[in-house]
């Protein structure tokens, strides 16, 4: 049971991500749902690749027969942070023009395109 | 020359990469320049294009080209763990797509950014999406296929959001990326599930071992989804007309070509990677269900709007219905291998490449239309059509040929929708003509309020000698489509929808062998 | 080899075309054996409006939205809803997404 506890977390972020994208209003915490949402994701495939009282895994001074964690959902983690990183900051960016331009950041009030 | 055809896969998603960054640099020392090399990285795209689809189309298996190292595994390994580049006859039919929306796009871009300043940006992110959706097309292992459709994702919010001097460019690039970040990490947790579950994230890899337990159904609905939203299918369309509207006329285009892009993914996950294990039934009802919806709600939403660019977009919205019907009666009966499953298969996949040409010339002349009559309310337009015969002639071929006028290539491919649907369940077939009169109906009131009546005083501007080229190119690809259809689907269209209905044990074969 | 087949029948273009302009060309010589004792440049070859003057041909431009208010108007109960739809508010967007990902969640767990 403790072992599947980061994957509840997991999916705990992902759903409180969900939850602020869906209900709440400011842009800026909309894009914190997002980064929570990806946080969720990335724990999840972080959890995937561990093995209990695993090592680090680095052949060079690793010694014998102790598992290893598998080193690709570490990789796919890394370029998903990566990607994250470009994601959010290109979305705080037209947050912050929508704000030159709009006055507000409340998402209602933000519905010039519609119909 | 072999060496040539054998990197032609890599060289795609690696020439647009290198000629994005190199932009901004060489803009520095000249504009002149930089314009020639962009052409120049484009003309070498649609050439590694050709050359890639003339292979694919030529060999009898789908080709692979795997990245880092020989083509032979490390001793002692059971499956693939290279990053690999997998292309079939549905690759490459997406690689000549897109290939030709490409460039037919940035030709058009220089003249439109003549005046304006960002143009090293603007060919940058240009050159970067392109690259993202080659690889989309190309790539034979999930994850790879995430981080393309991030960098679409990226690169097409960038575009849609260049005009930051507008507001409502601003909106609709936040709404895009917002929805495009997450569709992104669902399909992202959708790879980890199915890497949790069988230890790879090779798409033939996976294929081979998928078995449809509980966890592969939780992966295929959110894969299902996150690409179908991509695509824009209705009722997740609605970032679909504020991005289409709000873009630059040729990113518009474009971006037609990228949500095809992520239907190529969602049929590449349907056919390929699950294949057979999930009731097929059902999953092409899905699929049906969202094609009417979309057919139907694009086309009266898009006769209501006074907006050109976000009527077009409608449209373009309702076309992507098309494929679905087409593809979703395909995919219903791909279990049972009826002989009508594949005209439907075959109508869907080859409107895909009538609707990139249509509405991405729709698109285009759109642009023209903006730029002469300073606005883009269709109210306030009127006469063009005595100042821009010429735009007003391809914009005439470009409705007629969406609307499914004969003899033009959107009647071709809807011919063959119509025909087979009918044979799966009649009511489909109606709803889909329907839909295409209704779509005239749009088209002759855009026709009716831009072009036609008196003139409304003098053009602002007249589209120059790079417009002209890039909508009349795509305006003989209509035509050409229209009046040779069957060389076309014997020569594109069939080995592509071959190898989605029946290809799967080819595809797997050619990475796990045997 | 130009035409296709879709299982029903066949469809070929370049035939369809030339059928076309057949008709085009037979169409073109019934308006050519027409009358043409009128006098030019009279009241003869303008089109006949009676009543009224003339109205400026500026105002007479039918314009984008006019062009389908009836049809609109009659379709005025699904296209109130529609619009309604429609609210270009970003937490709509999200909550369709997640209400189709709960359809097809659901209809996929049914499955066998």
């Amino acid at each position: 049971m403790i072992g599947n506890f980061p994957y509840i977390i997991a999916i705990l972020l992902v759903i409180l991500g969900i939850y602020a994208l869906l209900f709440k209003r400011n842009l800026i915490k909309i894009v914190i749902g997002i980064d929570l949402v990806e946080t969720g994701v990335n724990l999840f495939l972080v959890t995937l690749g561990y093995r209990n009282s695993g090592i680090a895994p680095i052949y060079t001074y690793a010694p014998k027969a102790k598992p290893m964690v598998l080193p690709t959902p570490q990789a796919l983690t890394l370029t998903s942070i990566v990607i994250g990183l470009a994601t959010t900051a290109l979305l705080l960016s037209f947050a912050i023009f929508i704000y030159r331009h709009y006055k507000t950041l409340d998402v209602n009030k933000i519905k010039e395109l519609r119909g | 020359m072999n060496a040539l055809i054998f990197n032609a896969p890599v060289l795609l998603i690696a020439i647009p990469l290198l000629g994005a960054f190199a932009v901004p640099l060489i803009g520095r020392i000249s504009v002149p320049l930089r314009r020639i090399f962009t052409g120049l990285i484009a003309l070498l795209t649609t050439a590694c294009a050709g050359l890639v689809a003339a292979h694919v189309f030529t060999s009898a298996a789908p080709i692979t080209y795997v990245l880092g190292g020989m083509a032979t595994l490390p001793l002692g390994m059971h499956f693939p763990i290279r990053i690999i580049l997998e292309v079939d006859g549905m690759s490459a039919f997406m690689v000549i797509l897109t290939a030709l929306v490409l460039i037919t796009a940035i030709f058009y871009s220089f003249p439109y950014w003549r005046r304006r300043s960002g143009g090293n940006m603007y060919e940058a992110l240009f050159l970067l999406l392109g690259a993202g959706i080659f690889g989309m097309e190309l790539t034979g292992d999930l994850f790879n296929f995430f981080v393309f459709l991030e960098i679409t994702s990226i690169a097409a919010c960038g575009l849609i959001g260049f005009r930051a001097w507008q507001g409502k460019s601003q909106e609709a690039a936040f709404k895009t990326m917002t929805l495009y970040t997450v569709s992104g990490l669902f399909v992202l947790l959708a790879i980890g599930l199915l890497y949790g579950e069988y230890d790879g994230l090779n798409i033939a890899y996976l294929a081979a071992h998928i078995g449809g337990s509980m966890v592969d159904k939780i992966a295929l609905g959110l894969l299902l989804t996150a690409l179908a939203m991509k695509a824009g299918a209705v009722p997740m369309h609605m970032w679909a007309p504020d991005a289409y509207g709000e873009a630059p006329a040729p990113i518009a285009a474009v971006l037609v070509a990228n949500s095809q892009a992520s239907l190529y993914g969602l049929f590449r996950v349907l056919f390929t990677l699950y294949g057979l294990t999930i009731s097929v039934t059902a999953l092409g009802w899905i699929l049906i269900t969202l094609a009417l919806l979309t057919i139907f709600v694009g086309v009266t939403m898009a006769l209501i709007q006074s907006d050109i660019k976000r009527l077009i977009a409608y449209g373009a919205v309702s076309q992507i219905g098309y494929m679905l019907l087409g593809v979703g009666v395909g995919l219903a009966t791909s279990a049972g291998h009826q002989p009508f499953g594949l005209v439907a298969m075959q109508g869907g996949i080859f409107h895909m490449i009538n609707d990139a040409a249509c509405v991405g010339l729709l698109f285009l002349s759109a642009g023209a239309v903006i730029r002469a009559a300073g606005t883009r309310n269709l109210n306030r337009m009127g006469g063009l059509g005595h100042d821009l015969p010429w735009t007003a002639v391809f914009f005439m071929i470009g409705s007629f040929a969406l609307a499914g006028i004969p003899p033009f290539n959107g009647f071709a491919s809807k011919l063959m929708i119509y025909e087979s649907t009918f044979r799966y369940s009649p009511i489909l077939a109606v709803i889909a003509i329907l839909g295409s009169i209704l779509l005239l109906a749009v088209f002759v009131k855009v026709f009716q309020s831009a072009f036609l009546g008196p003139r409304l005083g003098a053009p602002a501007a007249r589209p120059s000698g790079w417009m002209f080229a890039a909508m009349g190119t795509l305006a003989v690809v209509v035509i050409a489509f229209g009046l040779f259809p069957g060389f076309f689907v014997h020569t594109i269209v069939t080995p592509a929808a071959k190898a989605l209905w029946m290809g799967r044990d080819a595809y797997i074969g050619a990475v796990m062998g045997g | 080899m130009n035409a296709i087949n879709t299982g029903f029948g066949i469809w070929s273009p370049v035939v369809w075309t030339l059928l076309f302009l057949g008709v085009l060309g037979i169409g073109f010589w019934i308006w050519g054996a027409g009358r043409k004792d009128y006098k030019k440049n009279s009241d003869q070859t303008k089109p006949f409006l009676a009543g009224n003057e003339e109205p400026d041909p500026a105002r007479l431009h039918v314009s984008g939205d006019h062009l389908y208010w009836g049809m609109t108007a009659g379709l005025r109960a699904y296209y109130d809803r529609i619009r309604e739809w429609h609210t270009g508010v970003l937490s709509d967007y999200f909550a369709w997404f997640i209400g189709v990902l709960a359809v097809v969640f659901i209809v996929i767990g049914l499955l066998r």
